[in-house]
């Protein structure tokens, strides 16, 4: 190896962690604060866990989280059905107007959501929606579709369609084929779009702000407020709990996404 | 196991006729070649055999019912795909059983017929890999068991063995020849390579622009060309080109070829005659015609290729190139740009009509 080459891996490597420190130290920071003694980042750091303590006392911060989890839960569930089986029509079947629509699968996604956000609270005031859970969910539900959709029908792209005409042939309906070879084809495709609706609806703040009423919210949305009101660790410790799950989802992505790649 | 009948099909796709008033019979129990170049219908042809599409008028039977607007699910047909179509998330086995368990069989049926289906392509010991850990032959293989596993009455391959390199494909000709006597299943078999279709078929159709050129047996196909389609598709053929004379043509030079006996052309109409490359016999100098060769041109060698057991030499004559296969059995050669006399018999020459 000659130097300027050692140099240059050097160089790479430096950057690599460079990189990863911009995007993790925060991060690192915070958790780390959510587990010192001061409520004001002073050091020297003294261990405690009583900022998770006093977490477990504030009804309101944990009624949020139990909002957000089960509107994330619900609106994925909605979403995979819902956009599984609209990738599944859109491979299979021609129909008139077939590239429009998918063309206006993607607009939903690059529009800001502050935009998205207004558009949904005017019109569910006008359709009589109103806010609330219900209407956070419907948003999310819209939000998160389309991430689906793109998803699933990526894999579908990689799926030989003389499969489907095989399975066919020896004598199975559609529903069997669909179950017995189509799905399990596209189940990485499912689970990784399943865990992006998760993650747009959980980590979502814009519309649900928008959408929610004061004694209902979702945990972004309560953690904005009570930063507002005045600064607790209580928040250091919550974030670092989503930060956890929200990673460890990611992870779970990362892996089904490297499934698709061929076997 | 059913014969299968093709009468007056026709499908369209747009403005483009892929299949044009198409009758084939395929007798029950009968191994059946459909070779023509890529266009020429002949997918689009087992496509509707199979069920995956129908036919826009005309009528298909399998086993004297008509199909043609049965889907291919209810069809009972086996099919082979170009590159196998295995369900990669399942084992050698559950590929094979999936056609008994949508149909809802027994567990132990199941098996039972799995393990002999895999026996037949002697594949026995395989059942538990994935298809991506077999090699292409095998592929093939488990795709044929797959197939025949559900006793189809009639078994259709859209060119198993395309993807297979050659020495593997001559091995799998002879394999799925075996096979297709040991199970005596119709077998529909559309291929673009002639080699494999006079190999393997008892009957070869050949399609042309969606139309039935000539079907036949291989050997009446190769010696009796209807068209110079099919003299030149179906093995390699020297064409000449002029008027008929009956039983014969006439060049435009004034030579005549005389064709078989039983050829008949009004005489006076433009005709061709066909002649397989190896039936001519060259020499380097007139001697005295036999009786049997009465066919004679004289013209010069252009270019010798040397491939071991033969020689191919192109001849030039009044502006056409012919090609002339000898046998390689003594040492003789002949060598470029040498003068030369070409033999052959009228039985050899196959009078064809224009068109």
């Amino acid at each position: 190896m000659t130097a300027t080459t050692r140099i240059l891996e050097w160089f790479g490597r430096l950057y690599i962690w460079l990189l990863l420190a911009f995007l993790y130290l925060p991060i690192i920071i915070m958790a780390l604060m959510s587990f010192n003694v001061s409520p004001f980042y002073q050091l020297p750091f003294e261990w405690t866990t009583e900022w998770y303590a006093s977490l477990w006392q504030n009804d309101q911060l944990i009624a949020a989280t139990w909002n957000s989890v089960e509107i994330a839960v619900i609106a994925t569930v909605i979403c995979t059905v819902l956009g599984s089986a609209a990738s599944l029509a859109l491979y299979r079947y021609e129909f008139r107007g077939k590239k429009f629509l998918q063309a206006l699968l993607f607009p939903p996604i690059a529009i800001p959501w502050l935009i998205t956000g207004t558009a949904m609270l005017i019109f569910f005031f006008g359709v009589g929606i109103g806010r609330g859970l219900h209407a956070i969910l419907l948003g999310h539900v819209a939000l998160a579709l389309p991430y689906v959709i793109v998803v699933v029908s990526a894999r579908l792209q990689t799926f030989a369609p003389e499969l489907e005409e095989a399975a066919r042939s020896l004598g199975a309906n559609q529903w069997q084929v669909t179950r017995r070879v189509t799905l399990p084809w596209i189940m990485p495709g499912v689970i990784a779009g399943g865990l992006f609706a998760f993650a747009v609806s959980f980590d979502q703040f814009v519309v649900s702000y928008f959408l929610a009423t004061p004694g209902q919210t979702t945990l972004p949305v309560e953690i904005y407020a009570a930063i507002r009101k005045g600064f607790t660790p209580e928040i250091n410790a919550v974030s670092t709990i989503i930060i956890v799950v929200s990673m460890a989802l990611m992870l779970l992505t990362a892996r089904f996404f490297k499934f698709g790649g061929e076997k | 196991m059913a014969g299968v009948q093709v009468s007056n099909v026709s499908r369209s796709f747009g403005a483009h006729k892929a299949l044009d008033d198409v009758s084939i019979d395929f007798a029950d129990g009968g191994f059946y070649a459909l070779l023509g170049p890529s266009g020429s219908g002949k997918t689009t042809l087992l496509r509707q055999i199979a069920g995956f599409d129908f036919p826009d008028s005309g009528r298909i039977t399998i086993g004297g019912e008509s199909v043609e607007r049965v889907p291919v699910e209810k069809r009972r047909i086996g099919m082979v795909f170009q590159n196998y179509a295995l369900f990669p998330n399942m084992s050698v086995a559950d590929n094979v059983a999936f056609g008994l368990s949508v149909r809802g069989e027994a567990k132990a049926t199941i098996a039972t017929e799995v393990q002999r289906a895999l026996d037949l392509v002697q594949l026995g010991k395989l059942g538990g890999r994935r298809p991506h850990q077999l090699s292409g032959g095998q592929r093939q293989r488990v795709a044929l068991a797959r197939a025949i596993v559900t006793k189809p009455r009639v078994l259709l391959l859209d060119e198993p063995l395309g993807a297979l390199d050659k020495a593997l494909r001559v091995d799998m000709q002879i394999e799925l020849k075996r096979i297709q006597r040991e199970i005596g299943i119709t077998t529909i078999f559309v291929t673009h390579d002639q080699e494999e279709a006079l190999t393997m078929s008892d009957r070869i159709g050949i399609l042309r622009d969606g139309r039935l050129v000539q079907e036949g047996p291989p050997e009446e196909i190769y010696d009796r060309p209807k068209s110079e389609f099919a003299a030149t598709f179906l093995g390699d053929a020297n064409i000449f080109r002029g008027d008929s004379t009956g039983n014969g043509i006439r060049l435009p030079d004034g030579t005549a070829i005389a064709a078989g006996a039983g050829a008949t052309l009004a005489a006076g109409a433009k005709a061709s005659c066909a002649v397989r490359p190896e039936r001519i016999r060259i020499a380097t100098e007139a001697g005295t015609p036999d009786a049997a060769n009465s066919n004679t041109l004289k013209g010069q060698i252009s270019k010798r290729i040397f491939a071991g057991n033969n020689s191919t030499y192109f001849v030039e004559r009044a502006g056409q190139t012919l090609k002339v296969i000898v046998q390689n059995t003594g040492m003789e050669r002949l060598a470029e740009g040498q003068d030369v006399v070409l033999h052959w018999s009228p039985e050899s020459t196959v009078l064809i009509a224009p068109g």
